[in-house]
């Protein structure tokens, strides 16, 4: 597909000796909200850090299979290149306790030393506070640390960290999980105004969630991707049975 | 730049080359990244490597520099009761039976104050202001420097002891076994008090609870529950403070008396002057002038060295051991 | 029955009365100490004190300047050494606790920990002394070497307990792995390992055994680093167990600023650790 952003072709990752990602084949493309929903220990978390190689990073974590970015292979590319085009947001959120909320924005700049103008980094702060719709609330306090925000107001200021690196993907390992309901809806209504400029992969255990705000849904089941198809015609008529059953709630 | 977080496809070319050269710089700089990555993991297994190159050296210099007075003097040294440098006679007996004097009376009386430091602090009383006032002096006692121990002691303790030994008819040097022993205890109880204060934390509520529903006091579960279940652990701990009596150079070399013959009664040897193989290095080290001299001295600093090390990494194990219940 | 509970009982209460006794006896013999040295001690300084060298026997006056800076040189000194290297070994066994590497050196640094002081000292010996001479840098080495365990564990400890969601976030910005651990463990974990330094350095500036035969001691004020140097505790050593009551006197003084130092850097280190909340 000429839009595809991100696709993988038998894809499959073990920790150690456990298969936990089989055989995954899926193409997603740009500028869409992709959620990625399935059981507990489906492996949907563990491809999901395989995208932006940080699955690696875990002793004796293996991965094989193609995994693409655009036409370029992942795991032939430079892993910190990698992690600067597609960004990722946590399921706790985890701001830099050290910093201020102003360097947690730029500190994928900062941390890596890349130096620019202050008012490039002024810039960039206001745009990416802006786009994660926390910036009015914290305009006046750049330079405290970001401690006293609520979750969801931690959670958004990952969020803009991950923008402020102008990825072209983010990925989000169950971003409001820990959120209460306000917050979540708040991070909720963002993914609907980021997927105009970002591809969003969405890892959820909320099938309501993944029914809300997606475009297309993935479905995993015991480390494979059992069904993967637009959202409204999954979550009424699916073609496989186990997309039916999951569901339905027949296992959750 | 100023103006792109994300670009829409029809955009200024102007912004397109800026995004590229920014595109290829990032790229650029990952690549310089890994090279620093690897470098600083080897810069990190090379200071863990370091170390252990450190202690290996200790050992091997020991040995080597031990070698002279070993080849020559062989393992009768170890019991030899004669050190007569002037004559070339060595034996390290007197040393032996100083350090082990000294240390274990130490060990003998700080036991019972670590031990109850630990239970009021671990047991009867872990917070407060009152706890943490003792917890602090106990840490305080460990923190002046020996010498410091042993400047004081010469100059108060021994008038004192030598009065005690007048009154029980030993000869009255005021220094010797008995000063260095008691000025020993003093130091060595925060080790096992911290320790044990830790470990008898850790006993599990439900186990003491049990105790109590049953109608035992508070002695009888200290008694029947506590103690056994932390026993290895105090034991290490004795362990460790007896580590540290064995090691301890100043404050011994001070009030010992340096005195390198053992007198035959018991109580004379013990309310005598004595030596320590610390303080006879530290006393005697400077003058050895000649080879087996002074490898003679340093084979008792490889004694001390192992026998320092073997007792601290049994005390670690049995903790580590305790601790992984 | 009754009577045999109230056996019993008393016999707790009076256990309690005999721990609270042994417990708290100990403080006894601590505060005569401190006081003791305080009374000897404060009287001998004042500013002449601390800025000149000890006077021969018999002529009055003297002070302990070449002990001061001779100390503050060398703690700099085995500080330069120990703080890297004991930050990065830390960090090497807090990053890879399951290599062969961090057991042995891990081993090592317990090893280390018990090693007495004057064991260091005379390995020192052989390995600076005999090539370069009695000198400050041997006496710093030896200090170093006593160091590094309490940077090491310290170290270790306090980067063990950040929360790993820390580096993941700055992982997953693309920061490479030394400044991820530079530019965030660190900084996150720096009151913890600022305590352990402190720590270490208290501990050092009243050793005197590993400077016994490494730097000597030197009656003159010097900082030349390849000659010997004196230092506080190896003043208070060989003045203490003269013959000489002005020396003595000496003794008390330099005995009282040593306390001084180790007191405030320990008290330091428990404020630091109290406000940060840290444990060690």
């Amino acid at each position: 597909m000429e839009h595809t952003i991100v696709s993988s072709s038998k894809f499959n990752a073990w920790f150690g000796d456990n298969h936990v990602v089989k055989d995954v084949s899926i193409e997603i493309e740009k500028n869409q909200v992709i959620a990625v929903m399935g059981p507990s220990g489906c492996g949907k978390t563990t491809f999901l850090r395989c995208i932006n190689r940080m699955h690696e990073l875990i002793p004796g974590a293996t991965a094989k299979g193609s995994m693409k970015l655009y036409d370029d292979e992942v795991y032939n590319m430079n892993p910190i290149y990698v992690r600067y085009k597609i960004g990722m947001v946590f399921q706790r959120p985890n701001p830099f306790p050290n910093l201020s909320i102003y360097d947690n924005v730029i500190a994928g700049y900062k941390l890596n030393g890349i130096k620019m103008p202050k008012a490039d980094f002024d810039n960039i702060v206001e745009k990416s506070l802006t786009s994660s719709a926390l910036w009015n609330e914290v305009k006046d306090s750049l330079h405290k640390k970001g401690t006293f925000l609520s979750g969801g107001q931690q959670q958004r200021l990952c969020i803009a960290r991950a923008i402020a690196m102008e990825p072209e993907v983010i990925l989000f390992d169950e971003p409001t999980s820990a959120l209460d309901p306000i917050s979540t809806s708040s991070v909720e209504q963002l993914f609907h105004e980021l997927k105009e400029n970002y591809t969003l992969i969405i890892v959820t255990h909320n099938m309501q969630q993944a029914a809300r705000v997606s475009d297309k849904t993935a479905f995993f089941y015991m480390g494979e991707l059992v069904e993967y198809d637009d959202t409204k015609q999954m979550f009424t008529a699916p073609s496989d049975a186990r997309t039916q059953n999951y569901i339905t709630g027949r296992f959750s | 730049m100023s103006d792109s977080i994300s670009l829409p496809p029809e955009d200024a070319t102007a912004g397109k080359e800026k995004m590229k050269l920014m595109k290829n710089k990032r790229l650029d700089l990952s690549y310089v990244q890994m090279k620093w990555e690897s470098a600083f993991r080897g810069l990190l297994r090379t200071m863990s490597g370091i170390l252990v190159l450190i202690v290996v050296g200790v050992l091997i210099t020991l040995i080597v520099e031990s070698m002279p007075s070993i080849k020559s003097l062989g393992i009768k040294y170890l019991w030899g009761k004669t050190w007569d440098p002037v004559n070339n006679i060595y034996g390290a007996y007197p040393f032996l039976i100083g350090t082990l004097l000294t240390s274990f009376t130490a060990l003998i009386i700080s036991v019972p104050f670590s031990y109850a430091i630990a239970i009021y602090l671990g047991e009867y009383n872990p917070k407060g202001w009152l706890s943490n006032f003792l917890k602090n002096t106990i840490e305080l006692i460990a923190a002046v420097p020996s010498i410091i121990y042993g400047f004081w002691a010469l100059f108060v303790l021994v008038p004192a002891v030598r009065t005690l030994e007048m009154k029980i008819g030993v000869a009255p040097y005021g220094v010797g076994i008995f000063s260095a022993s008691l000025v020993l205890a003093v130091m060595i109880i925060p080790y096992a008090a911290s320790l044990g204060t830790t470990l008898i934390r850790m006993v599990p509520s439900p186990l003491k609870e049990g105790a109590y529903a049953l109608g035992a006091t508070r002695f009888e579960v200290i008694r029947s529950v506590i103690l056994p279940f932390t026993r290895s652990g105090l034991f290490a701990g004795v362990l460790l403070s007896l580590g540290r009596a064995l090691g301890e150079t100043m404050a011994v070399t001070v009030l010992i008396g340096n005195t390198s013959a053992i007198a035959d009664k018991f109580k004379d040897m013990f309310f005598g002057p004595g030596n320590t193989m610390a303080s006879v290095i530290a006393n005697e080290f400077a003058e050895a002038d000649h080879s087996v001299y002074l490898s003679a001295l340093i084979e008792l600093g490889l004694v001390l060295f192992l026998v320092t090390v073997v007792i601290n990494l049994i005390g670690k194990r049995i903790i580590t051991k305790f601790t992984n219940h | 029955m009754e009577s045999r509970i109230g056996f019993r009982n008393t016999k707790s209460i009076i256990f309690k009365g005999v721990i609270v006794f042994f417990a708290f006896v100990v403080t006894i013999p601590l505060i005569i100490v401190l006081l003791y040295i305080i009374k000897q001690g404060v009287t001998q300084v004042n500013w002449h004190f601390l800025v000149n060298v000890p006077a021969p026997v018999g002529e009055p006056g003297g002070g302990i300047a070449n002990a001061l800076v001779g100390s503050l040189i060398m703690v700099l000194m085995a500080s330069i050494v120990a703080i890297p290297v004991g930050m990065l070994g830390g960090i090497y066994l807090s990053e890879n606790p399951g290599t062969r590497l961090a057991y042995y050196s891990g081993l090592c640094v317990d090893i280390l920990q018990g090693v007495p002081s004057i064991v260091v000292g005379i390995v020192i010996y052989f390995w600076v002394v005999k090539p370069i001479g009695f000198s400050a840098i041997a006496g710093s080495i030896a200090l170093a070497i006593m160091m590094l365990p309490i940077v090491i564990r310290s170290t270790e400890q306090t980067l063990r307990l950040l929360p790993d969601s820390l580096k993941e976030a700055a992982l997953s910005l693309g920061v490479p792995y030394h400044r991820v651990i530079l530019k965030v463990i660190v900084p996150c974990g720096f009151a913890g390992i600022l305590s352990g330094i402190m720590l270490s350095i208290a501990r050092i500036i009243g050793e005197t055994a590993p400077l016994l035969f490494t730097a000597l001691g030197n009656s003159y004020l010097s900082a030349n680093v390849v000659k010997p140097m004196e230092s506080l505790p190896h003043l208070i050593f060989t003045y203490a167990t003269s013959p000489y009551d002005d020396w003595h006197n000496l003794a008390w003084g330099a005995s009282f600023i040593l306390l001084l130092f180790v007191l405030t850097l320990n008290i330091t280190t428990k404020l630091i650790t109290r406000k940060w909340n840290i444990q060690l």
